[in-house]
Formats: structure tokens, C-alpha cells, sequence
């Protein structure tokens, strides 16, 4: 419906631009305009007046209830929080780095997942059996469980060679948790491109792979860019998880400046940092979700 | 007699227990047209499939050059970088320019430079009258547009067999002619083609045979005028005669 729309305006504004490039708007059209103008204005005022009604009330109301100040004292002690805010952000580094070596990792392993799962291949049969297990079984378990069973569980086995680091360990749980979630997304994205693409690929002369390589993957990439952003957003988060083998991330920063001061301040603080970088990213993602959205609207268009 | 682009002998295709192609034998010389007429579903685009080896058959030889490519240890990649192949929906790669569809399989393909790619895609942009359309993405296309860039793409590696699958029936009747003109350019080139089509009218200035499809086998086959002017089926007569009513002949 809205596609025979588009259709009308732009086959329009051709014929615009093709026949009378003098063109003058009509005074029909512009007393149009004039009352369109009026209408936003108006709209722009309610919203504003909405608005400051709303929230000025939510505000009153918190200020001026009985428990406003232990509330402030205990949770937005700001001169405490600005104290720890360097020991914070210090651990935040560690989930930051986190982030970027695991999400690499996830990728890559993410995709040979991916691509196992949909090669067809007799001889890649018994890697086929074995990413779907591995999906299965890595989607199913809660990430927290899977922290605790790698990081004490393989100290415990006293392998001579094996790390003990619970960063490193920590890390390795992250990537094989994600690499599940992420294979499947991928792999959603490659069944979604059209077998008549594949079709027309072979037809040229191209191998398998270079198929893959240069049709396939990049529609199934573009496609699955929104929900591997939101996965992006949900493993910065979920470094902070790794804070319970003692890694020293923001979280756990945190922790042990509030167990310090009965103060609760440095909690929000913590949560105040990923906020600053979780929230550009969820608006970057949004962004990139309703562009990807109108991309499709203009092929249906075609 | 020099050995024909294309030699089928006795083609047999199933789908599971539906037999879809059968006794289907064909020689297609250099330089000659040879056209598919059949009504939806007697087996057109299965036997471009076919000899295109993105089908596998049941029985029957497929020769192009005079070998042998039903052999199973032919590369099927090798084949069909002989074979040039369009098809009703067009399928052009909808991430890439105009000219990046046309130049992938001869840079990847065929290992030419970037440079002689496009020059070589340029050149037939131009000669028909694409040229403008070169750095457009395909959605931003006409459907007519579309195939024609559908059509540059599969010539662009020089086939020596090109096969056309029902190329207008996806377009508005308006955009018909672009297309079909685009494709006498290339008959009258030289370029030995096997097509399918419901445009009679076309299919009498291209072909120099047409064979009639009917569940899967050639019922009857001629040239051009013989085979719709004065079919001798009745079987061929009566789809004619439906076609006919249909106000496309
Ligand atoms: N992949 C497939 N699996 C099973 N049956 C198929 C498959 N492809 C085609 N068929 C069947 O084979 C028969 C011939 O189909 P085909 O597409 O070759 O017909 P066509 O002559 O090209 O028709 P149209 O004019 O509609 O394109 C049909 O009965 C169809 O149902
Ligand atoms: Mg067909």
C-alpha cells in the first residue's frame, strides 16, 4: 500500500523536474503550507507543555517525599561516587577489553559455526552434528552457569598448562556462549538469501565458495547487522558477569567500594558508565534498523 | 557439418515419482535460435536447468562442443562458464552496482584485471543504452532495465550457448519490446541461443526451430513459420489456439 504511494510521489516528482522547472507553488498551495505551519506550531507547544507538566510533577512528587533524602544519600552520594569513579572506570577498562577480544572471537567462530551448520557437504556431516549440538546446548544454558563451570571448573581439573587466569577463563565463557547465539543469527541470515541468488551465482561460473563469498554472505550480513549490534550491546553487558570469579571489572569495582562505605553510590556510577556507552550504541543500532527497514521498502518498490 | 554448440539425446528428468522431461533430443548448430513454447508447467525452465547442470538428470547425454557434460567427473563450475544463463526474475545481486553485477564472474570467473572488466562492461553498457544506469544498485531499475543488465551480465564472459528462460514474462507489455530487441541485437551477433517463451511473435523473428513442450516431451518441432502459421499437432494447434485467445500471438 504505502509502496504504490512512494511510487506515485517520486514518478511525480520526475515529471517536476522534467516539464517545468519554473514551477511556482499555487496560492491554494500556499495557503496549504501556511496552515500546515500554524498546525505544527501548535502541536509543538502541547508537546512541550506535556511534557513539562509530566515530568515536573514525577519530580515534585520524588522530591518532596518522606524518604527523598536517605534515597540520595544512599544511592547519588555524588562527591563519594566522583571518589571512586577512577578505581570504576579502571575495571570498566577490563570490560571494555573484554568486549573487544571476545566479540572478535565470536565472529569468527560465530561464523565457521554458521557456515558448518549450513554447508551441505557430505564430508562436513560429523561438523555439522557436532555445531548443532553445540548451539543447542550453549543457547539453553544460562550464561552465568557456564562462567562458574569454566572459570572454577578448569582450576579445579590441575592441568599442567592450562591457565588459571579468571580473566582469561572469564573470557572463554563469554566466547562460547555468544558464538552460539551469534552462529544462529548468522545462519538465519545466510537461509534468508534466496536460492534463486545462488541459482544465478553458479549459472555465472562461480564456485561454491566464491558464491558464498560475494553473494551470499554480504545480503546475509547486511540483513543480520541490527540483531548482531543488539547481541554487541547484550555482551558488553554481560562482561560485567565475569565479576563473580573475582575479576576485577567495573562491577566488582564497584562492589568493593560499596562494601566499603555501606554506600550504594558506586553501583550507580558503575551503571552510569555502561549507560555511556550502551546507550549510543542501542540509538546507533535503532538507526541502523530503520534503515535497513526502508532499504527493503524501496526493493519491494522495484 | 561442423558439431553443434549444443547436443541433447534422449533426456529423461524426474522429481520424485513426476516425470518432467522425456525422449527429449535436440541439436542446436552455431549461430541458430532455437525456441521452447509449452504451457506452465510442461518442463521449460527444468530443461534450461538441465543443460545449465543446476539440475542433475535421470537418464540421456548432454553434448556441448561435442562433450560430454553429464559426465560425472566433468567440474560443473567449468561448464557453465561456457553457458550464459538469464532468468525470468531477473536475479541480479541486489548489494552490488549495475556494472559490480557485470563484472564479477570476469574478474573472479575469468581472472580479468578490474580495469578490463569494467572497460569490457562499459562497452556494452553503452551499446545498449545502459550506460547512465552503471553505478545504480538493480532496485533503482525498471524491470525492463533489470533484465537487460540480466542479459549483459550472462554475455559479459562471452558464452558460446546462452540460455533465456521466459525473460519478458515478469515485465509490463510496455517494457517487452527493450528487452526482446535487446536480444535480436545479440541473435543477429552471432550468439547461439536456446530460449523459453510465451511471445509467439518474438519467438517467429529469432528462432530457427521451435519445438511445441507438452508434458515433458517435444510433441512437435519446425521452424518458426511452419510451427505456428500451420502447426501439425492437435495437440500444438490447441495450445496456439489458447495462447491465441489470449491476445499474444
Ligand atoms: N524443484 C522441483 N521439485 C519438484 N518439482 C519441480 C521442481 N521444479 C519444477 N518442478 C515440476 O516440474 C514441472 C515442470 O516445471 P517447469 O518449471 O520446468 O515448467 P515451465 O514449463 O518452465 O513452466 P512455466 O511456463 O510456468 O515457467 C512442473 O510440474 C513443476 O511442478
Ligand atoms: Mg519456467
Amino acid at each position: 500500500m504505502s509502496s504504490t504511494e512512494q511510487g506515485a510521489v517520486s514518478e511525480n516528482g520526475d515529471r517536476a523536474s522534467a516539464f517545468s522547472n519554473t514551477w511556482e507553488p499555487s496560492a491554494l498551495e500556499i495557503s496549504r503550507r501556511k496552515v500546515r505551519k500554524k498546525q505544527n506550531q501548535r502541536n509543538t507547544l502541547i508537546a512541550i507543555f506535556s511534557t513539562v507538566v509530566v515530568l515536573g510533577t514525577l519530580i515534585a512528587l520524588l522530591v518532596t517525599s518522606p524518604g527523598f533524602k536517605s534515597l540520595t544519600d544512599t544511592f547519588f552520594a555524588w562527591a563519594y561516587g566522583v571518589e571512586v569513579l577512577p578505581k570504576i572506570i579502571l575495571g570498566f577498562s577490563t570490560n571494555v577489553l573484554l568486549t573487544v577480544i571476545a566479540s572478535t572471537c565470536v565472529a569468527i567462530f560465530g561464523m565457521i559455526i554458521a557456515l558448518t551448520r549450513t554447508s551441505r557437504s557430505p564430508a562436513l556431516l560429523p561438523f555439522r552434528i557436532l555445531a548443532t549440538a553445540y548451539v543447542d546446548i550453549f543457547r539453553g544454558i544460562p550464561m552465568l552457569l557456564v562462567i562458574l563451570l569454566v572459570g572454577f571448573g578448569i582450576p579445579a581439573l590441575r592441568i599442567n598448562g592450562l591457565t588459571n587466569n579468571v580473566l582469561i577463563l572469564g573470557t572463554v565463557a563469554v566466547i562460547i556462549t555468544y558464538s552460539a547465539y551469534v552462529a544462529e543469527v548468522l545462519r538465519s541470515g545466510i537461509l534468508t538469501v534466496h536460492p534463486s541468488q545462488r541459482a544465478a551465482a553458479r549459472s555465472l561460473g562461480l564456485s561454491h565458495f566464491q558464491t558464498l563469498r560475494f553473494v551470499v554472505l554480504p545480503q546475509a550480513l547486511r540483513r543480520v547487522t541490527p540483531p548482531l549490534l543488539n547481541d554487541l550491546v547484550s555482551l558488553i553487558k554481560d562482561t560485567g558477569l565475569v565479576s563473580i570469579l573475582g575479576v576485577t571489572d567495573a562491577i566488582r569495582a564497584a562492589q568493593i567500594a560499596s562494601s566499603r562505605s555501606f554506600n550504594y553510590t558506586p553501583y550507580v556510577m558503575a551503571a552510569i558508565v555502561f549507560l555511556l556507552i550502551t546507550i549510543p550504541l542501542t540509538r546507533f543500532t535503532d538507526r541502523t534498523i530503520r534503515v535497513s527497514i526502508e532499504k527493503q521498502n524501496a526493493q519491494g518498490l522495484a | 557439418m561442423s558439431t553443434p554448440v549444443l547436443e541433447i539425446s534422449n533426456l529423461r528428468k524426474s522429481y520424485g515419482d513426476e516425470v518432467v522431461l522425456q525422449n527429449i533430443s535436440l541439436s542446436v548448430p552455431v549461430h541458430t535460435a532455437t525456441v521452447f513454447i509449452g504451457a506452465s508447467g510442461s518442463g521449460k525452465s527444468t530443461l534450461l536447468r538441465c543443460i545449465n547442470l543446476l539440475d542433475g538428470i535421470d537418464d540421456g547425454v548432454i553434448k556441448l562442443d561435442g562433450e560430454d557434460i553429464t559426465d560425472p567427473t566433468i567440474k560443473s563450475d567449468q561448464v557453465r562458464r561456457k553457458l550464459g544463463m538469464v532468468f525470468q526474475a531477473f536475479n541480479l545481486f541486489p548489494h552490488m552496482t549495475v556494472r559490480q553485477n557485470i563484472t564479477l564472474a570476469p574478474i573472479q570467473v575469468h581472472g580479468l584485471s578490474k580495469d578490463e572488466a569494467n572497460s569490457r562492461a562499459d562497452e556494452l553498457l553503452i551499446r545498449f543504452g545502459l550506460k547512465e544506469k552503471a553505478d545504480q544498485y538493480p532496485d533503482r531499475l525498471s524491470g525492463g532495465q533489470q533484465q537487460r543488465v540480466a542479459i549483459i551480465r550472462s554475455i559479459a564472459l562471452r558464452p558460446r550457448l546462452l540460455l533465456l528462460d521466459e525473460i519478458t514474462s515478469a515485465l509490463d507489455p510496455v517494457l517487452v519490446n527493450e528487452v526482446l530487441s535487446t536480444v535480436r541485437d545479440l541473435k543477429n551477433d552471432g550468439m547461439t541461443m536456446v530460449l523459453a517463451t510465451h511471445e509467439m511473435g518474438f519467438a517467429k523473428q529469432v528462432s530457427d526451430e521451435v519445438c511445441y513442450l507438452e508434458a515433458g516431451q517435444i510433441v512437435e518441432r519446425g521452424s518458426a513459420g511452419q510451427m505456428i502459421e500451420e502447426p501439425q499437432d492437435q495437440r500444438t494447434r490447441d495450445f496456439l489456439k489458447r495462447v491465441h485467445e489470449a491476445g499474444r500471438l
